[in-house]
């Protein structure tokens, strides 16, 4: 048996060994969205044989004038059993890749372009991993129509006892580490209401299908407690926004190709032109790692989130930061991206970071010096005039710059570069029709 | 291979226990129905579970010594039930006491019918350390008689260090072993399974895999050095 048949093995025999009832079958939209559809036990070898067949059409980022019919065949290795239903009626879940009815890869799966990213990686020697540090906010309801309630008034590692909050981010933690998501920090953050959980660092795919697999998980968790749980990136203003930094590390056979003892960063020359890739190319990736109108109202300078296009070792307002390692401990050398919110779709934004960096390591760019004062305490002419780069300011600007960029498109593949800006300007253009509250409450008085 | 007949109906404890054995098992709430269920083979051995007083069970072994005189019977019993069994005079070939630990339950049955004809699962088959018990024909791991949620990779990792107790393993040799060479992480995908594995075999038995700094794993000396 080859390994794809024994995982498959694997699986058909789990299933009927552990009275498995259904089999929920995952896959993600252009947008990030997850996407389900649920089997019986007895359509599973069929499903990996032949694939189960969809109808595109409905999905973001899937639809095509002509063809419509997609097939989406279960990844045997993503296989496993959901935590929240009860041992009588079990439940397991995989990833699937989306393919035309040929097998022909579907150019608008995000779970395939990240796929083509790590395998030109591969072919190379090269494994990319990552680590997200999860952001979001636990609120009462979401209605829609008021400003959210915080459950609680805690703050940066506050420690809260008995609060309804805490023990939600215990249980879901509970939960991730039985489905194998394994957890390395977790805490309350910044702002009232606001945790974070950070994801042990894995390869990139396996990563992406946590990061999926966990925005359900912190939902669901929370519904079941009747508390609505949101990824929205800026939920309240004057509070700090919810962001996914994101740790990156690129190993060899050889080890981490990150890492140079002797240099004081700890920083080898390749780390330094792939922080070089991840600088020049931000403010093109940022519609994809900022993909709402409202992640540009987290983008603010003053905030802990970047607004401009810096790296250092621990300035927090750095885009790029460069966290120090422990002596002896040159292995974990890695670098932090921090513009993404965790309302991005984590395969495309794993796709673009990889590419641009792989693209500065192969241009040779070389990295200007590290910003490690704090560029709040000056006005934009000074920043600029030190010839540093903001971010792009808005949801607009952001596709302005992607639509530019043979990085992005070639990275992302045609279909979603195309998709992605049409569906992202129409976005822009219902919310510059909207007459927002800051306008009615400051100009309706005056003018 | 010959089914096995429980009596009654067993708790959740034994029911997971005989799964994991890889047997063919049905329940019989009487001796009318073991009598309506028996195959033209008969059966390859019989469980009777004792619950509070004996009677009911001595009653069954002796229906079932009567049809089938070479059935291998093995009673099932809480501490509390031993000393009624031993004066019941019922006429039983092994016993286990409940809560069953599966590997006992399969070493027992394995005994008992190998003894009568031969057939069951082959000994070998089954890995057990400890607490841990693995059933490469059914691909399912238990700890403590609770099963494990594992994806294949873990699984594999789990057996190939249940295989070879004691030994410490580099991630090298871990990688060519259990993954061959279709993975995305590098080296990195052995901790990355470790850490999984541990967090899913629970904090007790966490330690069953202990890191040997700098050089890779070794699984179960930490507790049975």
């Amino acid at each position: 048996m080859g390994n794809v048949e024994r995982h498959v093995d694997y699986v058909l025999r789990t299933v009927s060994e552990r009275d498995v009832g259904l089999i929920r079958l995952w896959f993600t939209d252009v947008l990030g969205q997850l996407k389900s559809f649920a089997i019986t036990a007895a359509e599973l070898e069929h499903a990996f044989t032949d694939g189960m067949g969809f109808d595109g059409s409905a999905i973001d980022g899937f639809s095509r004038t002509v063809e419509n019919d997609l097939l989406v065949r279960p990844d045997a290795s993503t296989f496993e059993l959901l935590p929240w239903t009860g041992r009588r009626d079990t439940e397991a879940r995989m990833f699937c890749d989306v393919t035309e009815l040929d097998g022909t890869p579907h150019p608008g799966d995000p779970r395939q372009v990240l796929r083509r990213h790590l395998d030109a990686a591969k072919e190379r020697g090269l494994s990319f991993l990552v680590g997200p540090e999860m952001e979001f906010f636990y609120f009462a309801e979401a209605s829609g129509t008021t400003p959210p309630t915080p459950l609680d008034h805690g703050s940066y590692f506050d420690l809260t006892t008995s609060d309804i909050t805490s023990e939600l981010r215990k249980r879901t933690i509970q939960a991730l580490e039985t489905m194998g998501i394994p957890v390395e920090y977790s805490f309350h953050e910044d702002s009232p209401s606001q945790h974070e959980i950070d994801l042990r660092h894995t390869d990139a795919l396996s990563m992406a299908d946590n990061v999926m697999t966990f925005r359900l998980m912190v939902r669901e968790i929370a519904l079941e407690a009747g508390v609505h749980a949101t990824f929205m990136p800026k939920p309240m203003p004057h509070v700090q926004g919810s962001g996914m930094h994101i740790h990156l590390s690129l190993f060899s056979d050889d080890g981490n190709v990150f890492a140079d003892g002797d240099d004081p960063l700890k920083l080898s020359a390749t780390a330094r032109s792939f922080v070089a890739g991840l600088l020049r190319h931000a403010p093109e990736m940022t519609a994809v790692t900022n993909q709402l109108v409202n992640s540009y109202k987290r983008l603010v300078t003053g905030s802990e989130a970047p607004s401009y296009v810096t790296w250092a070792r621990s300035n927090r307002s750095a885009l790029v930061r460069v966290p120090p390692t422990r002596p002896g401990r040159e292995d974990s050398v890695r670098l932090e991206f921090r513009s993404p919110d965790s309302a991005c779709n984590p395969y495309l934004v794993f796709s673009l970071l990889l590419a641009a960096g792989m693209r500065g390591i192969d241009a040779g760019y070389e990295l200007a010096e590290q910003t490690d004062d704090d560029l709040a305490a000056l006005d934009e002419a000074e920043v600029a005039a030190r010839g540093i780069g903001s971010l792009p300011r808005s949801l607009a600007e952001a596709l302005d710059t992607m639509a530019s960029s043979a990085l992005v498109r070639e990275a992302l593949g045609e279909h979603i570069f195309t998709w992605f800006l049409r569906n992202k300007r129409s976005e822009w253009a219902d919310y510059r029709a909207q007459v927002t509250p800051f306008e009615l409450e400051r100009y309706l008085p005056v003018w | 291979m010959k089914p096995i007949v429980v009596f009654p109906d067993p708790p959740s404890d034994l029911a997971r226990a005989l799964d994991v054995t890889g047997r063919i098992w049905k329940i019989a709430e009487s001796s009318d129905v073991e009598r309506r269920l028996r195959p033209d083979a008969g059966w390859a051995a019989a469980i009777v579970i004792v619950r509070g007083r004996s009677d009911t069970a001595a009653a069954m072994v002796a229906a079932l010594r009567d049809e089938g005189p070479d059935t291998p019977v093995l009673v099932v019993t809480d501490a509390a039930g031993l000393g009624a069994l031993g004066r019941s005079g019922c006429s039983f070939d092994d016993f286990c006491v409940s809560p069953v630990r599966p590997a006992e339950l399969a070493f027992r049955l394995e005994r008992l019918t190998n003894a009568s004809d031969g057939t069951g699962t082959v000994p070998d088959d089954l890995v057990t350390y400890g607490p841990l018990m693995i059933n490469p024909v059914t691909y399912q791991a238990m700890v403590d008689g609770a099963p494990l949620d594992l994806t294949y990779m873990e699984y594999e990792l789990l057996k190939y260090f249940a295989q070879h107790p004691g030994r410490v393993c580099t991630r090298e040799v871990l990688l060519s072993q259990v993954w061959g060479y279709d993975y995305y992480g590098g080296a990195r995908t052995v901790d990355v399974h470790v850490r999984r594995l541990r967090a899913k075999l629970g904090e007790p038995h966490a330690g069953l895999i202990e890191t040997v700094r700098s050089v890779g794993y070794r699984f179960g000396r930490a507790q049975w050095g």
